[in-house]
């Protein structure tokens, strides 16, 4: 008997269900005549547009792009939150059938499923961004950041005065190797002696093990620090900001990464961020729209962002610390890297081969 | 006046029906429209076959992790680590899927079932231990979802392929997905919903139709006198946790074998199992009313995703989750509502 009621619940909501959805679909397809009005839209990961970090930088740039191209919101850019990985590929379908020319999938966890939706959708423009993904609907951005790791580098070896300084990476991955031979080859440039002390954390997300390996780092007279290391970096300003509040003559001096991190180095008046690496994601992001929206998208290239197009650079925010000597020697490296008489290695033999020619 | 199977149904329902309620307020006080919130939240689900069957694919694990905390709950044990055996089955059930090579009528059963071993194997430790020696199967479990989480990732990472945070696709002989399904809908559809369906059924004839069932629900109801009735309670204790790690093995598999195909490294649990318990506590225990609860909370993340459409963040379903929760754990309070409306009838 009971089990008679619940077949028949069950029944009922699926008819239900299906007389709802022919409605639904039916007035849908009103909507898809808009016309050519170009519209592009992004998908998150799962940090949201407000994460201060990559998803808020993307859409910083989507926003940029559409207010350049008199778009609206929601009409003519767009973008939707994933909450968790099965997301992906319903919210990337969902802006497929909703007529969106050009969708972006922020960061490399989208790469798979871009990939197979785009397969599935060859009319649709794709852009992967942080990842390379080989089809021809699909752009891959990528970024130079040795290039601004070269520069942290430059920086930290002219404000070193112990000629110790340190590179605090989150997981050992190809990725991160970049970040790490781009920094210790900048430095050397500088200061061939340089002792760069190179530690993983092994995880993104363990600030307790940042901030140990930054105790001892600084203990062992390094005074400045270079992470790449996502939420892992936030122990290495906790510590340099502990050690900067007990002796604020002290030097310990904390590079950022991905965006200006200037505010995480405040601690009462002094601020331990010498310099943050930047990495314009809003540049790329508005740059691969507008070329698309001009028609000229660049699908199946890896479109790669340097210093040269402003998709890398260097914050200057804290004056106090960063010292025009320090600008000096970084705008002349700079200007040689966007000369290319100077290539910023990218992998450990690059690095390598680099030091020894030095 | 209402029989106690009746409450069991209906306290339920008004929960669900009091959060969406509470969730239009919550929308109405922040100036955003609730009709057209939920009518967003709706045509996110039944606007196109795919976004059906991406419903159907999401309800599927929850259907199994509901099951895997019901049973435990049932035996009177709180199996709060089914997110690890969720974890622990997945890498399982795609180990075996990329690994062996066997025609599908092999291949497929065989990485079933060692998602489902897998799956048990993670939750006989804390049944073992809470038998043994009375160790609280809540907090073994905690940890052992910490350890699930960590030893999968270096699986992934190290075992399964060279430093990569993904591993290969799943043979097409261990898959759940089916060619005329996809072609169908144009989705990820696959077969694993048949497999929890069969689940709920084998919970329902453990539980109703065994003795093991009845000695299990007799624990559950009261360990002293269950042993004074010349039960093996330990026995029992580890049983059920290992039935109840099977399912929560199975949901891991469905997600490895079905939905995505593969596995990946995770800096967060999946909340497949945590959500587990909401469904569990939402579908009152029993196996029928787990697919039930299991579908609502299956269409309620899926639609949520188009709530954006009407300017609603999706957020807001998850407050709506969290409240109807809340109705029913203080179910007594709608029972007590409803009870003193029936006697204001009578007078």
């Amino acid at each position: 008997m009971k089990m008679r009621r619940y077949a028949v619940l069950l029944g009922l909501i699926l008819v239900v269900g299906v007389v709802l959805s022919a409605c639904g679909s039916g007035s849908s397809s009103g909507q898809g005549g808009s016309g050519d009005s170009f519209k592009t839209a992004m998908v998150t990961d799962t940090g949201g547009i407000d994460d201060k970090s990559f998803n808020q930088s993307a859409w910083e740039g989507l926003t940029k792009f559409g207010e350049d191209n008199d778009l609206k919101e929601k009409e003519g850019y767009d973008y939707l939150q994933s909450n968790s990985a099965s997301d992906y590929a319903g919210n990337l379908n969902r802006l497929v059938q909703s007529n969106t020319d050009l969708i972006f999938g922020v960061g490399f966890k989208l790469a798979e499923d871009i990939g197979k939706v785009a397969d599935q959708n060859k009319e649709t423009h794709f852009a992967i961004i942080d990842s390379v993904v080989e089809k021809d609907n699909v752009a891959s951005i990528v970024f130079e950041e040795q290039q601004g790791s070269f520069l942290a580098g430059v920086a930290a070896a002219t404000k070193s005065d112990s000629g110790k300084i340190g590179f605090v990476g989150g997981e050992e991955s190809e990725l991160i190797k970049k970040f790490e031979a781009g920094y210790v080859a900048g430095a050397k440039s500088v200061n061939k002696d340089i002792e760069v002390d190179v530690q993983y954390a092994g995880s993104f997300g363990a600030p307790d093990k940042g901030k140990l390996i930054a105790s001892n780092m600084y203990n062992s007279g390094v005074d400045v620090i270079y992470h790449s290391a996502g939420g892992t970096g936030n122990g290495v300003f906790a510590q340099a900001k502990d050690l900067k509040n007990n002796n604020p003559e002290g030097n310990y001096w904390v590079i950022g990464v991905d965006r200006d991190q200037y505010d995480e180095g405040q601690i009462g008046d002094n601020n331990v961020t010498l310099t943050s690496m930047l990495k314009a994601v809003d540049v790329a992001v508005a740059r691969v729209a507008q070329d698309s929206k001009d028609g000229e998208f660049p699908g199946g290239e890896i479109v790669s962002f340097g210093l040269k197009d402003d998709g890398i650079g260097i914050a200057e925010t804290n004056t106090e610390a960063y010292t025009d000597d320090i600008k000096s020697a970084v705008d002349e490296w700079k200007q040689k890297i966007i000369d290319g008489d100077v290539t910023a290695p990218g992998t450990a033999d690059e690095l390598k081969a680099y030091v020894d020619s030095l | 006046m209402f029989s106690s199977t009746k409450f069991n149904f209906i306290i339920p329902i008004i929960s669900v029906l009091l959060g969406l309620a509470a969730g239009a307020i919550i929308m109405l006080i922040f100036g955003y429209n609730p009709i057209l919130g939920y009518q967003a939240l709706w045509n996110g689900v039944f606007d196109s076959p795919f976004f059906m069957s991406e419903t159907v694919n999401r309800i599927t694990p929850y259907i199994l992790t509901g099951l895997a905390i019901a049973f435990a709950f049932r035996t009177g044990l709180f199996n709060i680590g089914a997110e690890g055996q969720v974890l622990v089955g997945w890498v399982a059930a795609v180990w075996v899927g990329t690994a062996v090579d066997a025609p599908a009528f092999i291949h497929l059963p065989l990485a079933l079932l060692a998602a489902a071993a897998a799956g048990a194997l993670w939750a006989f430790v804390p049944g073992i231990l809470k038998a043994k020696l009375g160790v609280h199967e809540v907090i073994v479990s905690i940890m052992m979802n910490y350890i699930a989480l960590h030893v999968t990732n270096y699986l992934i990472r190290f075992v399964l392929t060279d430093n990569q945070e993904t591993t290969e696709p799943v043979k097409q002989s261990a898959s759940l997905t089916n060619d005329f399904l996809i072609g169908l809908t144009g989705s990820r559809l696959h077969l694993g919903f048949i497999v929890a369906l069969l689940m709920v059924l084998v919970m329902w004839i453990i539980l109703e139709r065994t003795k093991l069932g009845y000695e299990l629900k007799a624990v559950g109801y009261n360990q002293h006198a269950s042993n004074y009735a010349g039960m093996k309670v330990g026995r029992n204790i580890v049983v059920s946790m290992l039935i109840s790690g099977l399912f929560a093995g199975l949901a891991g598999a469905m997600q490895g074998l079905g939905s995505f195909g593969n596995a990946f490294t995770n800096t967060a649990f999946s909340n497949l199992g945590f959500d587990g318990i909401a469904v569990a506590l939402l579908g009152g225990n029993n196996p029928f009313g787990v697919v039930l609860s299991a579908s609502l909370f299956g269409f309620l993340k899926v639609g949520s995703l188009n709530m954006s459409s009407a300017g609603v963040p999706n957020e807001i379903i998850e407050i709506v989750i969290a409240l109807i929760i809340l109705f029913v754990a203080s179910g007594f309070i709608i029972r007590w509502a409803l009870l003193q409306l029936k006697k204001g009838e009578k007078k």
